[in-house]
């Protein structure tokens, strides 16, 4: 905009599916024509014209394809899971504040479908030599994801499933205590449901760790102006959606308090959160 | 110096207020406006039962400004009467509360119920456009309606002051302003955003938004802004804040040459930052500065000299 030159302009481009992979039962991954590159931790706005438009992690960039990794939980997802090869959809963005690629021995935790960013944050923290423990978390087997990816790029895979169906039966946060014994980490990087990511925030604190969370919450212009996904004073969409842990320990809200779009307060339950 | 100014008897800490609707859905970030400058703060448009507004697509950046139709999405009256007492407590400046409704008679209800909250000011939106399917036309639009609706909030606002929002989409703008002066309005807002207007995206071949128009905001709307602030200023007595478009120090300073009071910043908070309440104070100090005015004052209306 010609009087201000501190942001880019963020027009909504109807973006063309290029391939459609499955990574489990509910989750795929479309890979789009996006010409512009994003880093770990961003996101878009996704719209489906006269359906919904809502924000999505983005789960891999390389400034000519764009991933998206979608599990089909509430209406809007089904749909975008459903799309193919062709069909278009509307990108707006990248927005937000990408993971800052910190430590050297560090471990990335992530819970279901929140993992969405992780694997392409995998790859980057190998690629930047770091030693990678990528701790995948789900409440079954069949929720898992970027297992192999992330074993493919190089990091130490760490599984644990609710129910005991795959890797070892409990939560990630469990696991990342017990890594936390064994092993001189000096980062952890999380994104899942927030009642998880809260408790990997309070270990790391108590363990003096630097942390960052990708948080979420309802959004509505996705660029920091409307204040509808406010988290404390901060807005999730400009602020974050990543935040270091001095941040999140200043946070109230962090762990107990959502809002709905009409800016009621919802409290946190243990369960995923419905796009 | 820009400095402390009184506006409709309120003491503000300088002349730029947070303007209803941008990052006021809690009292944590209406707070960050406040430590950041805002010479006062105003909280969203509360109405009496919850509402969600509109599906997204709500709100689209463009070339010269933005376009939105969030659509007065509130937590009702309850809900909003909380976050006021709220921000009352914790915001370090004066709290404006802006009310909606759909009846006269509504707007009453609601202001006897905030008042008791305490805000410094309580403002009347008259004008939102995104709303005319369910509300049907703004009551700004119209002398009468909009007189009709000051007169119920000024009797039930037990001296609170009252800023009466006005909209820049009417062809009676002076008259609109004559009448909520004549119903006992305090100060003016001119005024939330102009249209509705829309954009289409070509390749979805769709409006841009869901709610396929929307008020038009930010740079684009200036002239239209500044305009309205001075029809209003030729016609009334009562001090008027002058928002639209407002992103820089000079923007500030032709709105008030043009007739404002206080000036309200929105969309230049995304595109600035919350820091754009200092900036803009710090360019105006330089303005004055190097133009030799030392009192804000002595700049309302200046251009009408």
């Amino acid at each position: 905009m010609p009087n201000s030159n501190a942001h880019k302009l963020r027009l909504t481009s109807m973006t063309r599916v290029l391939s459609v992979e499955r990574e489990n039962a509910r989750t795929v991954t479309l890979t789009l024509d996006a010409a512009f590159s994003a880093q770990p931790g961003q996101f878009v706005m996704c719209w489906l014209p006269g359906v919904d438009e809502k924000p999505f992690s983005i789960s891999y960039s390389d400034g000519a394809a764009l991933g998206l990794t979608v599990a089909a939980i509430g209406p809007f997802s089904q749909k975008i899971a459903e799309l193919k090869p062709d069909n278009r959809i509307g990108l707006r963005g990248p927005f937000g504040k990408s993971f800052k690629l910190e430590g050297s021995n560090v471990a990335v935790v992530g819970g279901g479908c929140g993992s969405a960013p992780l694997a392409f944050l995998v790859e980057k923290l190998v690629a930047a030599k770091k030693k990678v423990h990528f701790i995948a978390g789900a409440r079954s087997q069949d929720d898992l994801l970027f297992v192999e990816r992330a074993k493919k790029a190089g990091a130490n895979v760490i599984v644990c499933t609710d129910d005991g169906s795959a890797g070892r039966k409990g939560f990630t946060t469990d696991a990342l205590a017990e890594l936390l014994e064994k092993e001189k980490i000096d980062a952890v990087y999380t994104c899942g449901p927030e009642l998880m990511m809260k408790k990997v925030a309070d270990l790391c604190a108590r363990k003096g760790v630097a942390c960052q969370a990708s948080l979420e919450r309802f959004m509505k212009c996705g660029f920091g102006l409307c204040g509808q996904c406010a988290i404390d004073e901060f807005l999730v969409c400009s602020d974050g959606p990543v935040f270091p842990l001095a941040k999140l320990q200043k946070m109230k809200e962090f762990g107990s308090v959502k809002r709905d779009a009409c800016g009621l307060e919802i409290s946190f339950k243990p369960s995923a959160p419905k796009n | 110096m820009v400095g402390s100014i009184a506006f409709a008897g309120v003491r503000l800490h300088n002349p730029l207020v947070l303007a209803s609707g941008i990052a006021g859905v809690t009292v944590a970030t209406l707070q960050r406006a406040a430590k950041n400058g805002a010479g006062a703060v105003t909280l969203k448009s509360i109405g009496l039962k919850p509402r969600t507004g509109h599906p997204n697509p709500t709100v689209i950046e463009w070339e010269a400004g933005v376009l939105n139709a969030v659509g007065l999405s509130t937590p009702g009256l309850e809900k909003g009467a909380e976050e006021l007492r709220d921000a009352v407590k914790r915001v370090k400046a004066p709290v404006i509360a802006s009310i909606f409704a759909d009846s006269a008679a509504n707007f009453g209800v609601i202001t006897e119920k905030l008042v008791a909250e305490k805000p410094a000011l309580l403002e009347a939106n008259l004008s939102c456009p995104n709303v005319m399917r369910e509300h049907g036309v703004p009551f700004a639009y119209e002398p009468e309606s909009a007189a009709e609706v000051i007169r119920e909030v000024k009797n039930k606002a037990g001296g609170i002051p009252i800023i009466a929002k006005l909209s820049p989409n009417t062809h009676k703008l002076k008259a609109v302003a004559r009448a909520v002066e004549e119903a006992g309005a305090d100060a003016i807002n001119m005024g939330n955003t102009l249209g509705p207007g829309m954009l289409i995206n070509l390749e979805a071949r769709k409006p841009v938004l869901s709610n396929k128009m929307g008020g038009v905001s930010g740079l684009a709307i200036r002239p239209i802004a500044v305009r309205c602030v001075w029809d209003v200023y030729e016609s009334v007595k009562i001090p008027i804040m002058g928002t639209g478009g407002v992103s820089t120090g000079r923007d500030a300073l032709e709105m008030m040459m043009a007739g404002a009071s206080a000036v309200g910043i929105g969309t230049a908070v995304y595109e600035r930052g919350f820091g754009v309440f200092r900036k803009v104070e710090r360019e105006m100090d330089a303005w004055m500065k190097e133009n030799k005015v030392s009192r804000i004052e002595d700049l309302v209306g200046a251009a009408h000299a």
